[in-house]
């Protein structure tokens, strides 16, 4: 129940270039900005595209192999696909839908009819068998989807952006619905997605994928606090530093510097510094922070139950502080704060 | 000053003036058929030999044809659609013709093709036997030469606007061409299918020109509604009358099928 793949493929201006392994029951997340490969590489997986070069193994069996001339097609591989839009048959009923993939194995009817609603049973959504896909809310489609890829028990689990269509309320208990079902499957998953939340979650291991190459990999902890691109420090809200160490004082590239605490680092690295560890003052701080900074406001923007201040640099920094914090300070666009973050705050590692 | 939510849309009078000429001259040439028919005499009218013919062999033919439309024109519609054909617009054209051909060159067409000294024609009648003109099969191929293209139009064009994903996923599925095909193509072009079949079967009950020049004007054999119509015009005017009711109530019956799709005007 493994994958084993390796994709290249070049269309105008873009180029895909990629390895993925992923073991029975792992789900590995596919992270990336639009355009970066992600879909089209679940689609080669699927058979629905084919790679100019490559290989894909699922299971022992090649159902792609450039150099050999072999393509299986879709319809033979051992491979659930849930889409991004689910794309339920919009003139079947929900327990027909489930049902297809049983049935184009040759199934019979009741056959088919009976597993359906069983899977219907165990994603909790078997009143909703005789209703049309258009009858159904986002969450519940999502279901039905889940449900008519997971039926055939394929090998190979695709989910293309499974969250992405539903609301915020929806998404949080879709997202743990997920979860629960991913563990129970013994088949490769291969999860794509922009929202790094979804494969914190979902995913034991995540490749960054931008511009057709992967250009990072590792667990969805590692990747979250040493983002290796700017791509994914934005989405998970890190800030992230690039610059030369030498003697613990870190020479960013976009100008000011960083005193880590590495003595023994150098040469080009990246400095990670979560927001929550950077304090914003109205004057320059006494205390033991070793790095501070002079700079000016230059947005404020509530998150939740915080305000996320960034300022211009440099460094350009985002700092999250509570609404208290805002108003005592009497932040406002444009104040001039001085900011300070403690040299083992930051996660300092080589670019 | 109250505001008003309604906007002001006064209808310019000379576009008015012409709009109720537009619809008297529509409407007036109805009413005169359905103010001068004798209602009473109707069943007796249309229970005479001629145009119990006329009635048998125009349901027979015009299905008939509608049947042959389907057949051949849905896979034509799919190639249109869906294949990597060269010579698309060729073919396009091709399907289109018929809807502006004058009906009687179609027919002379056919004649010229299947007639009995005819380009395929000669070959058919001299090694088969076969003689297509002056015969039902000639009116029924001359209804679906000119039917054929309502259905195929229709039907490419809901095979374009169909989401060919959903056909992805049926192969995701591990569902093969054909149960592909069966099960998610061609419900999803159901309602267009419907539809492209109606107003074929329409047109094939109201063909005329190519009937006449490609099967002649037999009672009983090749002669249709329309024809009967135009022959008992001179003869028995009331009967003429009578069939012209029927074929009106089936262009009726036609535009209150598809309401949905003709009658309902603006965007959707």
């Amino acid at each position: 129940m493994t994958l084993s793949a390796r994709l290249e493929l070049t269309r105008g201006d873009f180029a895909l270039a990629l390895e993925l392994d992923v073991a029975g029951g792992q789900t590995l997340g596919l992270l990336g900005p639009n355009g970066s490969g992600k879909s089209t590489t679940l689609r080669c997986l699927a058979g629905l595209e084919s790679p100019q070069s490559g290989v894909i193994d699922i299971s022992g069996t090649v159902v792609e192999d450039t150099s050999r001339g072999i393509a299986v097609p879709p319809e033979t591989r051992s491979v659930g696909y849930v889409f991004q839009d689910y794309l339920l048959f919009p003139h079947m009923s929900v327990i027909d839908n489930v049902a297809f993939g049983l049935r184009s194995r040759g199934a019979s009817k009741r056959e088919a009819q009976e597993s359906a609603l069983r899977w219907l049973e165990r994603l909790d959504i078997a009143e909703l068998a005789s209703r049309k896909p258009g009858q159904l809310s986002g969450g519940q489609a999502q279901r039905v989807a889940l449900a008519r890829a997971l039926i055939t028990e394929p090998d190979l689990l695709l989910l293309d952006e499974p969250l992405a269509a539903l609301d915020a309320g929806t998404r949080a208990s879709v997202r743990s619905l997920l979860r629960r079902h991913l563990a129970d499957y013994a088949g490769a998953v291969v999860l794509v997605t922009h929202d790094p939340m979804d494969a914190m979650v979902l995913a034991d291991r995540v490749v960054v994928l931008e511009g057709g190459h992967a250009v990072q990999a590792g667990t969805p902890a590692d990747v979250a606090r040493r983002p290796a691109s700017t791509y994914v420090a934005q989405l998970v809200g890190v800030n992230m530093l690039r610059g030369d160490a030498v003697n613990g004082v870190v020479a960013l590239t976009d100008g000011g510097d960083v005193r880590i605490a590495d003595l023994d680092m150098s040469g080009p690295v990246i400095v990670a510094l979560r927001p929550e560890a950077i304090s914003v003052h109205l004057h320059h701080p006494e205390g033991s922070a070793r790095n501070v900074w002079q700079s000016r406001v230059h947005s404020l923007e509530a998150r939740g139950d915080l305000v996320r201040v960034e300022v211009d640099g440099p460094p350009a920094l985002a700092a999250v502080i509570t609404p208290a914090a805002v108003a005592d300070l009497r932040l406002h666009e444009g104040a001039d704060v001085w900011l300070s973050a403690k040299a083992t705050d930051l996660d300092v590692y080589p670019a | 000053m109250s505001m008003t939510t309604t906007p002001r849309r006064v209808t310019p009078v000379p576009i008015g003036v012409l709009a109720a000429i537009g619809i008297g001259f529509l409407a007036i040439p109805l009413v005169g058929l359905l103010l001068t028919t004798p209602w009473t005499r109707l069943p007796s009218l249309l229970a005479s030999p001629v145009a119990i013919d006329a009635l048998r062999l125009s349901l027979v033919t015009s299905l008939t044809a509608t049947a042959i439309a389907i057949l051949i024109g849905v896979p034509l519609a799919w190639v249109l659609a869906r294949a990597q054909v060269r010579g698309r617009t060729v073919i396009r054209a091709l399907v289109t013709l018929p809807l502006v051909l004058p009906p009687v060159v179609g027919g002379v067409a056919l004649l010229l093709a299947f007639g009995r000294r005819g380009l395929i024609g000669q070959y058919l009648y001299d090694w088969f036997g076969v003689q297509l003109p002056f015969s039902t099969a000639g009116v029924i191929m001359a209804e679906a030469f000119v039917a054929m293209p309502f259905l195929v139009i229709t039907v490419e064009g809901a095979l374009r606007s169909a989401d060919p994903r959903f056909e992805e996923a049926a192969a995701t599925l591990g569902a093969k061409r054909w149960t592909v095909l069966r099960r998610i193509t061609l419900p999803l072009i159901g309602p267009a299918l419907l539809a492209g079949t109606i107003l074929a079967w329409a047109r094939a009950l109201g063909e005329f020109g190519a009937t006449i020049t490609f099967a002649g004007n037999l009672p009983g054999v090749t002669q249709t509604l329309p024809l009967a119509v135009y022959a008992a015009l001179d003869t028995d005017r009331e009967a003429a009358i009578a069939l012209s009711v029927v074929l009106l109530a089936a262009s009726l019956a036609v535009l209150l099928l598809l309401r949905d799709r003709y009658l309902r005007g603006g965007a959707s």
